[in-house]
């Protein structure tokens, strides 16, 4: 439904902007957009690297390819601190239950970005041992592929997670 | 001591010893197993005191099926020395080495989680790396590899075991 | 033993805590969980629990090839994949029969001791943050950026690289790779000069890890300990010298060792391994000079991939190589057909290849049937035996100590689990 612009209204956005955001349903109020920014700006990542996908995490909040330039200076040890969850390699049997319990310790709001093809998929470990894709436990938002992937693919997931979190409404 | 050497000085106490691609192998019953072991390590000219891996291979189709593998190293002499002991299936026992090589505890661990081989007078033989209820042992020969079939973009691919390439 | 009023009945009595150190926590290097029996401060008795990182990449082997087994066995023990890929490709090797070329071995050697100075450095990053002193963490990453940024040059990939093949190496350096490498080899001293400057007399640091976590030289031989751990208890043992493999014994380097056996021996002992990779690397990129040459075996019915060129839509088949198949000889088609639909053919046997890698002996029982699949692989991984030794050098120390020694053994959980 196309939005007839106005004369003499300024918003700042593009005619196809303001139609895509209604579509969205998301008309969104001042409120709601400081919201969303907030959340986004200062996101607290739970450690939950695993295995080589860990590695590349710690490369990307290291000073290289700094992750604190989005706000995720601290890597929060305690789940009841975090608001991010980065299943960062492969998740075994024996590990899913501990990986469940930590996302239900977790306070909402919360998300989960699953990192390499080893979180995502099972990765090139189809066998007995692997939990075959962590969406088979948690609910995942940002799927990161990669073996592992450089800390610039992680670092795009992020910042698609954040876009992602800036335009949800926030109070629903 | 070099391979000929060697494999001569541990054919004084062991008859069936094999060279091959530049490594010995001694292959013991289950019964002299701990007495030779022993030897290996006490006598000075062998010294083989460090035990580095302890493994199992299982062939179904071979009797005795299942190998444990002993590998010895003597850090100070620079040689190494491969003993084996062979189970039939059904009699998956054999005594432990944690009396003379401590290090054999968590080596015998894993080889019991994966193979289902009993150590007799292990001081706590449990799981350690599969999950403590874990059902089967599943490096045997006879058990499936898991894993779900693969779909992508509505077609599927069974499980790699279950594909029948080459 | 802790006294406490039990709040039932009123009467003191007197407990031990047991706390659990989870598989999900900032200190452990991974998903290691400790239990450890406390009193008061004091940890009485400390059990590893491992298999949280369990992969069976054992069992998967077995239904692969034996070149895709490179890229199952490399994610071992992820912070050195260089060591794992020559390990199992020194084993197949020794099962074939042959050996690769003279500048595969000089390449092989040079990107191993390459990954051996990254996981020290991996190490020093993790260990250091773990006991407080956050800008290592920082200085320690950023120094392996620069060898990352190397190996991403050579093989493509910054970890995990399945560059080390059966027969050779699966490409050659590029055009810059030994300038590069140079480059690296005049930075880096400096940097671990900046390292030793900050913590060598740091007194926190050595408060730390002085007489903590320490081991005898008998009880890490009893308990199969390898590597910095036992050459830091006193025992002079690094494979690269006492039985060496791929061309070591053509280098000039020397193994430090030292006695105290404590964190900050193992903390020296790592320190002076680093220049001493420097050395070995140094050497490796001057003979690489002098020898050109193939960088795999010649026979097409081992080597794997045949030959690879750089042309304008990336890396592939070499086109001399393709119009030498597609037109010339029907022979080399065939072998080229068999070699991708079921790879190299291993004779029956048996054999064990061990590599010194950064935490200790890290060694390969291969069994193969004849086929062109293994039969069994069987990765003796050096944390894992090492990590059975933890419980000694833990237990009798205060709970804070057992961090630092649990960073001073460098356990790298992927490898333990497999």
């Amino acid at each position: 439904m196309p939005v007839e612009r106005l004369e003499g209204f300024h918003t700042g956005r593009t005619p196809e902007e303001v139609e895509e955001e209604v579509r969205r349903g998301v008309l969104t109020t001042t409120l709601d957009r400081a919201v969303g920014w907030a959340r986004k700006q200062s996101m607290w990542p739970a450690t939950f690297g695993l295995a080589c996908c860990a590695i590349e995490m710690m490369s990307a909040g290291a000073g290289q390819y700094d992750l604190a330039r989005w706000g995720m200076e601290l890597f929060r040890a305690s789940p009841r601190q975090a608001d991010l969850m980065i299943v960062a390699g492969r998740v075994s049997q024996k590990m899913a239950p501990v990986l469940r319990r930590i996302y239900d310790q977790m306070p909402d709001p919360k998300w989960v970005i699953s990192m390499g093809v080893c979180a995502s998929a099972g990765g090139m470990f189809t066998n007995y041992a692997i939990i075959q894709g962590v969406d088979t436990i948690v609910p995942v938002d940002v799927y990161v592929p990669g073996c592992p992937p450089k800390p610039e693919m992680l670092m795009y997931g992020i910042l698609t997670l954040q876009e992602k979190v800036r335009t949800t409404e926030p109070f629903k | 001591m070099n391979v000929e050497d060697l494999a001569r000085r541990v054919g004084d106490r062991v008859s069936d010893v094999l060279v091959a691609r530049g490594e010995v192998t001694a292959i013991v019953d289950r019964e002299d197993l701990l007495a030779t072991l022993g030897w290996l390590r006490d006598e000075r000219d062998l010294g083989l005191d460090f035990l580095s891996s302890v493994t199992a291979t299982h062939r179904p189709d071979a009797d005795p099926a299942f190998w444990v593998d002993y590998e010895l190293r003597s850090i100070a002499l620079r040689h190494r020395l491969r003993v084996k002991v062979g189970l039939r299936a059904g009699d998956e026992h054999v005594p432990t080495v944690t009396g003379l090589f401590p290090t054999a505890d968590w080596h015998e661990r894993e080889t019991f989680d994966f193979f289902g081989v009993v150590f007799d007078g292990h001081p706590g033989l449990t799981r350690i790396l599969l999950p403590d209820d874990w059902e089967g042992y599943p490096l045997r020969r006879d058990e499936p590899l898991g894993g779900v079939p693969t779909w992508y973009r509505g077609a599927t691919m069974p499980p790699i075991d279950e594909r029948g390439m080459a | 033993m802790t006294a406490f009023r039990d709040p039932g009945t009123g009467e003191l009595r007197q407990e031990t805590m047991i706390i659990n150190m989870g598989p999900q926590h900032p200190s452990t290097h991974g998903v290691l969980r400790l239990l450890l029996e406390l009193d008061g401060e004091t940890v009485i008795r400390c059990t590893p629990i491992v298999g949280y990182l369990h992969t069976g990449i054992e069992k998967n082997c077995e239904y692969r090839t034996w070149m895709q087994g490179i890229t199952y066995v490399t994610r071992a023990d992820y912070l050195s994949p260089f060591f794992n890929e020559l390990g199992y490709c020194l084993g197949v090797e020794r099962l074939l029969g042959i050996e690769a070329p003279e500048r595969a071995r000089l390449i092989r050697v040079a990107v191993c001791e390459l990954n051996r100075i990254a996981s020290h450095l991996v190490w020093l990053a993790t260990g250091a943050l773990e006991l407080g002193a956050v800008s290592v963490m920082l200085y320690g990453f950023r120094e392996r950026e620069l060898i990352l940024e190397i190996f991403e040059a050579i093989t493509g990939l910054r970890m995990n690289h399945a560059y080390i093949r059966i027969g050779g190496v699966l490409m050659d350096l590029p055009e810059d790779g030994p300038s590069r490498i140079r480059e690296l080899l005049r930075v880096l001293p400096r940097r671990i000069d900046e390292y030793e400057t900050l913590l060598d007399d740091n007194p926190i640091w050595r408060e730390r890890n002085e007489g903590v976590g320490v081991l005898t030289g008998e009880q890490a031989l009893a308990l199969g300990v390898t590597g910095p751990l036992l050459r830091a208890s006193g025992i002079d043992a690094d494979l690269r010298k006492d039985m060496p493999y791929g061309g070591y014994e053509t280098f000039e380097f020397d193994v430090p060792v030292r006695t105290e056996g404590d964190a900050y021996a193992r903390y020296l002992v790592r320190l002076a391994e680093m220049r001493e990779s420097l050395r070995i690397v140094q050497q490796a990129i001057d003979r690489l000079e002098d020898t050109p040459g193939p960088i795999m075996v010649d026979d097409p019915k081992v080597g794997w991939p045949p030959r690879l060129s750089t042309g304008p839509d990336g890396i592939g088949n070499d086109p001399e190589y393709l119009r030498h198949i597609m037109e010339e000889s029907m022979e080399a088609l065939i072998h080229h057909f068999k070699m991708v639909t079921q790879g190299v053919q291993v004779p029956a046997g048996e054999v064990y290849s061990a590599v010194e890698s950064p935490r200790g002996e890290l060694g390969f029982f291969l069994v193969s049937d004849g086929g062109n699949r293994p039969y069994r692989v069987k990765i003796r991984d050096p944390s894992f035996v090492n990590l059975q030794a933890l419980p000694a050098a833990v237990e009798g120390y205060l709970i804070a100590d057992s961090i630092a020694a649990n960073a001073s053994f460098d356990p790298v959980m992927g490898g333990v689990d497999r």
